[in-house]
Parts: structure tokens; sequence; C-alpha cells
């Protein structure tokens, strides 16, 4: 049987940590808030941003490298809010407050600094992270900054507009999106249109139609739900999308395809496409998408202006190696979700670990990923998948045998709660 | 014996990989909800779970997805991983009133 002892680094990474500490071979680049006396022995990592990905790497840095490798915490929000679920609230089976956690537990655990601020730019030459309050210097750096908006390509609406919510990072504009709703009349149309892929949550859009369509159904039988997508199809579990818009939602859901906005006009609410013009008493404008602020300002979006780059065995950004990458911001025929941001965050944290102990890291990655959506208050349905590395196409690619659920159930419902109680404790706790 | 290579990491790539089970099945494999909890399950049970969902003799809704895309080494080293993890009660979530962000 093989043995994991607690702690999880090898004797033989310890006693190079010590001799490394002894002779002074590791270089550590410091926080003034660090003594001599207490300088890590491993070195120091920054982390930009308390999602889903960012606080998962922070995390399993501190534990995987048994306290070794000091780890700073960069994140301007005060507590940390699940998109996971916020389409639910939107549906009124949860409220904002059953997704708000703090962040005390994980950072005190864990022995993280915190840094409540905003990264501004990166001093790559010296390994300086820039902060809206101060400075920070790391030996790696690790970017999870999520998605940033771009409205710039939105025909009539190039700018965002206080009313048109996109409610697609969970928090105010949730909230807003549902007020929205409760205040629409009967016989009123929610109109919603989809960014071509890739962005954040690819289920997530017709997830929300569905939530918005169940509220619908009880509260406001004469309206309906209008879906205008860019993308040629529905882009995830189609096939039980399909079955929930025809099944739960008949006459309450419509879907068009293909339809990308030509004109926006944000004071009538009205959008045009190639095929229509639909009026809107509710307008959820669901933008295109990129890479996090802090990345596009290194110039770190190197994949059609839009995304990182990254080796999938470190999540180091192919343009500078020292900064690493993980969650939405990366460029990946991967979907953007909570589950695959924290499995990427393990795999980014462990390499961190075994290049900071001078050994390499492990040259072939293997993750999960399951992600659950709602198609009413109860029942669930599922996308899960195993990704391994292939060396040949530097990429994750999906192993054989992954797939969606048959049907919703509430069964899958009781999963999908499961799953957001352990991923909000893995991360979290 | 390390998955796949005889290199020697300084974290063996199978603690990861169960790392990555966490979502649905919590940190170490304790569960906070109707997923199974894995942590300190008996190692052969696990493996004749996870070979029956691999070859279909386990009725499963989710877990097939799972089992299919893993080798039988990798089954193996995550029976042993979670075999030698304690059974904890999960500390409760730190849940907050949303004070407003974004």
């Amino acid at each position: 049987m093989r043995e994991f002892p607690q702690h999880n680094l090898s004797a033989a990474s310890r006693r190079q940590f010590v001799r490394a500490v002894i002779y002074g071979g590791l270089a550590f680049a410091g926080l003034p808030a660090f003594g001599r006396a207490s300088r890590p022995p491993l070195g120091h990592v920054v982390v930009i941003g308390a999602g889903f990905a960012g606080l998962t790497a922070a995390k399993y840095l501190r534990d995987w490298s048994g306290g070794n490798i000091a780890v700073t915490l960069v994140e301007p929000n005060s507590q940390f809010v699940s998109c996971p679920q916020s389409n639910l609230v939107l549906g009124g089976s949860k409220t904002l407050d059953d997704l708000s956690f703090s962040y005390q537990t994980a950072r005190k655990r864990h022995g993280i600094n915190w840094v409540k601020d905003s990264a501004i730019a990166i001093d790559v030459q010296n390994r300086q992270l820039q902060l809206s309050r101060g400075t920070l210097a790391y030996d790696k750096l690790i970017l999870a900054p999520g998605v940033d908006f771009d409205y710039s390509h939105i025909p009539g609406m190039a700018i965002p507009v206080a009313d048109i919510p996109h409610a697609w990072k969970a928090g105010k504009q949730t909230l807003q999106l549902r007020q929205q709703l409760e205040s629409m009349p009967d016989g009123g149309n929610f109109v919603m249109t989809i960014p071509r892929g890739p962005y954040r949550c690819p289920p997530g859009p017709y997830e929300r139609a569905c939530q918005v369509a169940h509220y619908f159904k009880q509260a406001k039988p004469r309206s309906k739900v209008i879906i205008l997508d860019a993308n040629p199809d529905i882009t995830s579990k189609k096939g039980l999308f399909l079955q929930s818009f025809k099944n739960q939602y008949d006459g309450l859901i419509e879907y068009h395809n293909n339809s990308e906005i030509i004109l926006l006009d944000p004071v009538k609410k009205t959008v045009k496409t190639d095929f229509e013009q639909v009026q809107a008493d509710v307008l959820n404008v669901i933008p295109p998408q990129l890479a996090g602020k802090i990345a596009q300002s290194a110039g770190l979006n190197n994949v059609d202006q839009r995304w990182c780059e990254v080796d999938f065995v470190t999540y180091a950004s192919s343009a500078h190696p020292d900064i690493h990458i993980i969650g939405d911001s990366i460029s990946a025929g991967l979907p953007k979700s909570a589950h695959m941001a924290t499995s990427q965050a393990k795999i980014c944290a462990a390499a961190i670990v075994d290049m900071l102990a001078g050994q390499s890291p492990n040259p072939l990655p293997v993750f999960a990923n399951t992600c659950y959506s709602f198609v009413d208050d109860k029942q669930a349905i599922h996308v899960a998948n195993v990704y391994r590395y292939d060396a040949q196409k530097k990429t994750m690619v999906s192993a054989e045998g992954g797939g969606v659920s048959l049907q919703a159930s509430v069964q899958e419902g009781d999963f999908a709660q499961a799953w957001a109680q352990n991923i909000w404790t893995d991360t979290l706790n | 014996m390390l998955l796949g290579s005889n290199i020697c990491y300084a974290i063996d790539p199978a603690i990861p990989l169960a790392a990555s089970c966490a979502a649905c099945h919590g940190p170490q494999g304790n569960s906070m909800g109707v997923t199974p909890t894995l942590a300190a399950l008996n190692q052969d049970y696990f493996i004749q779970r996870m070979q029956g969902f691999k070859d279909g003799s386990v009725p499963s809704t989710v877990m097939h997805h799972h089992a299919k895309g893993l080798t039988n080494d990798e089954i193996s080293a995550l029976a042993s991983y979670f075999a030698a993890q304690p059974r904890r009660t999960p500390t409760p979530l730190p849940h907050q009133t949303f004070q407003g962000a974004q």
C-alpha cells in the first residue's frame, strides 16, 4: 500500500529545502512583512484573485508545501459570492445570502497573507506587482482574474448601461435582474443575448432561461423568455436543455440561434438581429468576454487578444514563464467552469511546489470536471469528463467515457446541491 | 510507486488527481452532502465499485463518466489515497449576508 503522509512533501524535498536554506540557494524576493528569520524556505507566491481558481491555488500551495511557501492573495472584494447557483436567485429558489461567504476561514486556517487591494500592473523584469496601494515582490505569480467584459463590439451599446445588467458575475446585478423580473408585467418579454463562445460557464445562459421560465410559469405565465444566441447552436447539454424547453416550458421559451446583435437600442430596449427586431421588457445582455484586466495589462492575452495561452503542465503563461494563469482567463478547449478552475488551480499549485522544490512537475496531469445545471428549483442535469494532458497536442483532452445525463432528475438536483456544498467547502474552508 | 513514472516528485501526482474529486466528494473525500464520503473507504471496495462503473455492471448516474476516463493504475492510486484519509466531521461553511459587491 502506498503511503500518503499528512505532510505531502517527500523527505527528499524537505532535505532539499533545508540545504537550500543553509546555503541560501533559493532566492526570495521578500515581502517587507517577513523578517529575515521567518523567510519561507521555498519562496513567495502572489496570487491575484480570490475566486474559485485563485483561492484554491493559495490554499493548496500552503498545504502541499507544508507551509514552506509563503502565499499572498490580492483581492479587492471583501467576500466571496458564488456564480454557481446564482441563476437560482433569478428563479427564486435561492437568495444571494445563500451564496455569500467570508474569506476569513480559508485565510486563517491556511495561513494566507491577505491584501485587500487591486492589482494594477506587473513589473515582469523585477518580479514586482503594483497594487493600487503599494507593491509586492514575488518569486512566482499566479493570475486568476476571471473574465472581463467587452462591450466595445456591441452595436448600439458600446459601454455598459445601468438598467441592462449582465448578471454574469454574481452580485448586485443578479439582484437587479431578479427585481426587474419581479417588476415586469405579465405578458412581457425577457430577452437574453448570448455572445459567441468562449465565455464563462457555457451552459449558464440556458440554465438562466430555464430559471426565468420557472419563475414565469408560477408568477407570470403569459410572459416569454427569448434567447438570442450568437452561436450556431446551444453550446452545452443541448439535448437536455431542449427537453426542458419543450417539456417543462413549452410556449415560455423561444430559442433563436445565429442571432448576433446587429443593433441594440438601450433606451427602447430593442434588439435587431439578421432575422427580426425583438422588443424586450427586461433585457439581459451577456457581453463578449476576455481575460481579466491584469492579464491584459501585462499583454498575456495572446490568443485572439482575448485569452491567455498557458502550458497545461504548469499553467505558466507562454508569454512569461514566471507568471502562471488559471481559471476563466486561459485559452483552452475546456469549459470555463468552477470545477475546471479548481482542478487547474490544484495542478498549478502542485507544479509550483515541485518547481520551487527543485523538482520536475508531473508531465502528464489528469483532472476531472463535473458541471451541473438546474432546469427548475429541484431538478438538475450534468456534464462530466476526465481530462488528461496530451503531450503531442500540448493540451488537455477529454478522456473517453465522458458525457451528460440521460434526463433531468431530482436525484441530480440533490447531487448538484452536494456539489455546491463540497466545492464551496473545498475552496473556502 | 508513483503514477506512470519512477521520477520523484515533491507532490505525488495522485494527490492533485484525488483533489480533483473534491468538488463532488469534499476535501480529502469528506462529503458535505448526499454524494458519498470516500475518506477511509476500503481500498478493494473502492476499486470494485469503480471498475463496475467503468464496465457498466454497476449502474450510476454520473460516476461512469469519470470511471471510464481513468486508467486502472489511477483507480488503484485513488483507492489507496482515499483509504488513507481520516473521516472528519465537516466544518460548517462561513456563510455571510451579501454585502453588495459588484
